[in-house]
């Protein structure tokens, strides 16, 4: 199959080792990734806060750069959540109903990384090696609006050498919200750091989740309390391969 | 008309007053406590009904049509209301709700009432307009009782001192009620409550009631509550008036099914509500002899005007949103300044007020969208928040630093060549602020971060400079 990626303005300049991983697990399963360089932002940040004139340009480009595109991946629950949930509605109050059109054909063909392997490849067992023992920190919008379920769990459940440890109270936001962290940032280190006693009690070594924001976010919080956890994105994870002996 | 959402107008922006509060380790004690109770209650009954989502979708479209609507159905009941031998008074503001309340009082020579538990009286300052005019008004709700002993606010929708712990209680009232032995017991603090409020139900003459819906082809109001007090505050005074938002009229009596569902599991985790009451107009010689409806608009034909948001005026006031919110549960209600709190207050308080105060309010909240998730009748209070957000920035009322970032950001965005170009700029910038692969002390908007959390540089290579290098390498 033929993969584009859409690899979110975050990932593609804070996060490139999470894109690595993406192509080298879809090229590892047999397909062919591409990579549209046009490409840049899905808009949610303008869009969430109270931008919206700005995000429509952004979302007008996303919709030009894969137009055609067979199948879209992307690494981020929320920028699929903004695509999903916001999309059709941008598009209507924009009065423009080509637009429309474009969008609702455009949504079908957009997945979420987890939701890529396990509904449209149909694989759990992606062959990874990876011996830590790992909690998962479902993000809200990939449970909440993408309903996610059991997908990022099936696909840890099946990497050797994983120990998945639960975490208390997941379903709890760690707090990010985007521009939430900044303007009510008192508040958002408050609800960080009953994610982080949550996470100290699970004694993992590895935080995952399917987006990097949230997970920044975590991580920064660790690495202030000098917690020696680390926070990697559930595509890295996948990537995981085991070391080729020297013999 | 002026619209007041209780003191909201002079309140503290959000940021502002949850820093204080979250420095208080008791209230944030009580906080986890009481909202992890709750939720577990809630979510125990709520698994019992395999239709739930389908009752929430048809609260949903019975509300919508109901403010479609809303002029023909608030006729309709002010019609049935007056056959049944109600009184109907329709208030444009809080403040003419008070002196219609005011006037009913003194013409009946009373300087005393009764009252149970209603929110929209709160919004309306009632009980501060009514003490100005010489009336003493008593709460007869034990969390209402403990908030106006105590002089304090409400934190919550549906339990008003779900900051408060029993020892703070009774502080409260061996003071107020002149008690120094009392204990700090449950059963001790209700006793006290009892005897304090039974003389006050016995005696004062006048009784004051909010509504939880109001059904337009009957006529009829309909309180529930968990204590009694409601019941006897509906129907041992001589004269009842009773506080109807607008958007609280339901069309059919049948149409309580639905609600009576989902308000109780909602609310406090019950299958029912131990009191229901639902009356039309006196009867005879039992109950009230002089039944008021007032009818009270304060805001909320402007919140109607907007089709974005209106369906805020869906709301039951069940509080399940401010028992889910991550937010609510950090700081309690009384950092959103309003007597409505947590999310739903979030959205409903500056619309009331036509966005002319409240503007912090909007954005506290994470965009978790759990609020959502658990409302009966499906607010979808993330889009709302969102929405409103917007409408601070088309106002021009977003902070200047703000507005520059977003636009120079959004630019940036616009296209792949521009985001190459930002990242290439932003390793250059970022140089001053580096510290062994962190960025320390960022200044303006950024020092949010970085007060709190460490942020990692950003690399060297971004994922767009590797895939063009990798190209390169293969030939593809």
């Amino acid at each position: 199959m033929r993969i584009s990626l859409f690899i979110t303005c975050y990932n593609d300049t804070l996060f490139p080792e999470t894109g690595k991983a993406v192509v080298k697990v879809l090229e590892g399963l047999g397909h062919t990734v591409e990579f549209r360089s046009a490409q840049a932002c899905c808009g949610q940040m303008h869009y969430n806060a109270g931008y919206q004139t700005h995000a429509l340009p952004l979302m007008e480009h996303f919709v030009l750069v894969f137009a055609g595109a067979e199948t879209i991946c992307i690494p981020s629950s929320s920028c699929v959540a903004m695509i999903r949930d916001h999309y059709p509605k941008m598009a209507s109050r924009a009065g423009n109903p080509e637009l429309g059109r474009q969008v609702a054909d455009l949504l079908p063909r957009v997945f979420e990384f987890s939701e890529l392997l396990v509904d449209k490849l149909g694989i759990t067992d992606v062959g990874a090696f990876y011996p830590h023992a790992v909690t998962l920190h479902p993000s809200c919008h990939s449970l909440r609006s993408l309903c996610v379920g059991d997908k990022p769990v099936r696909l840890l459940q099946k990497v050797r050498g994983l120990r998945l440890v639960e975490l208390p109270d997941s379903e709890q936001c760690c707090g990010f919200g985007g521009m939430f962290a900044i303007k009510n940032a008192d508040v958002s280190a408050a609800m960080l750091s009953e994610k982080l006693e949550c996470i100290l009690n699970t004694q993992a070594e590895v935080v995952t989740a399917l987006d990097n924001s949230c997970l920044m976010h975590i991580e920064g919080g660790l690495s202030r309390r000098r917690a020696g956890i680390k926070c990697v994105h559930i595509a890295e994870i996948l990537a995981g391969t085991e070391p080729v002996s020297q013999a | 008309m002026s619209v007041r959402v209780g003191h909201a107008a002079e309140a503290e922006d959000f940021p502002m007053a949850a820093k204080k509060l979250l420095q208080n380790r008791q209230l944030r004690d009580n906080l986890r406590h009481a909202t992890d109770v709750i939720r577990g209650k809630r979510a125990k009954v709520v698994n019992e009904l395999p239709d739930w989502e389908e009752l929430r979708s048809a609260a949903h479209e019975v509300k919508e049509h109901v403010l479609r609507y809303l002029g023909s159905y608030l006729e309709q009941f002010e019609q049935k209301c007056k056959q049944a031998g109600g009184q109907v008074h329709w208030a444009r503001d809080a403040s003419e709700a008070n002196g219609i309340i005011a006037g009913i009082i003194k013409r009946h020579g009373e300087s005393e009432v009764i009252k149970v538990k209603t929110m929209t009286s709160d919004e309306m300052s009632l009980n501060d307009a009514l003490q100005a005019a010489g009336i003493t008004p008593y709460e007869t709700d034990l969390a209402d009782l403990i908030i106006q002993l105590g002089e304090d606010a409400p934190s919550h929708i549906v339990v008003p001192a779900l900051h408060r712990n029993r020892s703070e209680v009774r502080q409260i009232f061996q003071e107020k009620m002149h008690l120094k032995d009392l204990g700090d017991r449950p059963e001790d603090l209700t006793a006290a409550a009892r005897e304090y409020l039974r003389e006050k139900f016995l005696r004062v003459k006048i009784g004051i009631s909010g509504a939880n819906f109001a059904i337009a082809e009957s006529g009829s109001v309909v309180v529930v509550e968990s204590e009694g007090n409601g019941r006897m505050c509906v129907s041992l005074p001589r004269v009842l008036i009773t506080i109807v938002g607008i958007e609280k009229i339901l069309p059919r009596f049948e149409d309580l099914e639905i609600f009576l569902q989902l308000l109780p599991r909602s609310a406090t985790g019950e299958r029912m509500n131990p009191y229901n009451s639902i009356w039309a107009g006196p009867s005879g010689t039992d109950g009230p002899q002089e039944f008021h409806v007032v009818l009270l608009d304060n805001g909320r034909t402007n919140v109607m005007a907007d089709p974005e948001s209106s369906e805020t005026l869906d709301c039951i006031r069940c509080g399940a949103c401010l028992n889910a919110c991550p937010v609510y549960r950090q700081t309690g209600g009384h950092a959103y300044g309003s007597v409505y709190a947590g999310p739903i207050g979030a959205i409903l308080t500056p619309q009331l007020q036509a966005l002319e105060h409240s503007q912090s309010l909007p954005y506290a909240s994470s965009l978790c969208g759990a609020c959502y998730e658990v409302c009966p009748v499906k607010i979808n209070i993330p889009d709302i928040l969102i929405h409103l957000r917007g409408e601070i920035v088309k106002r021009g009322d977003a902070p200047l630093n703000e507005r520059i970032a977003m636009k120079a950001v959004g630019f940036a965005l616009s296209n792949g060549r521009r985001l190459s170009t930002a990242q290439k700029l932003a390793r250059i910038v970022q140089r001053p602020f580096e510290h062994d692969g962190n960025l320390q002390d960022l200044p303006s908007m950024l020092a949010g971060w970085t007060t709190f959390r460490d942020l990692a540089a950003v690399p060297k290579t971004s994922f767009r400079e590797w895939w063009a290098e990798r190209g390169k390498g293969t030939g593809t």
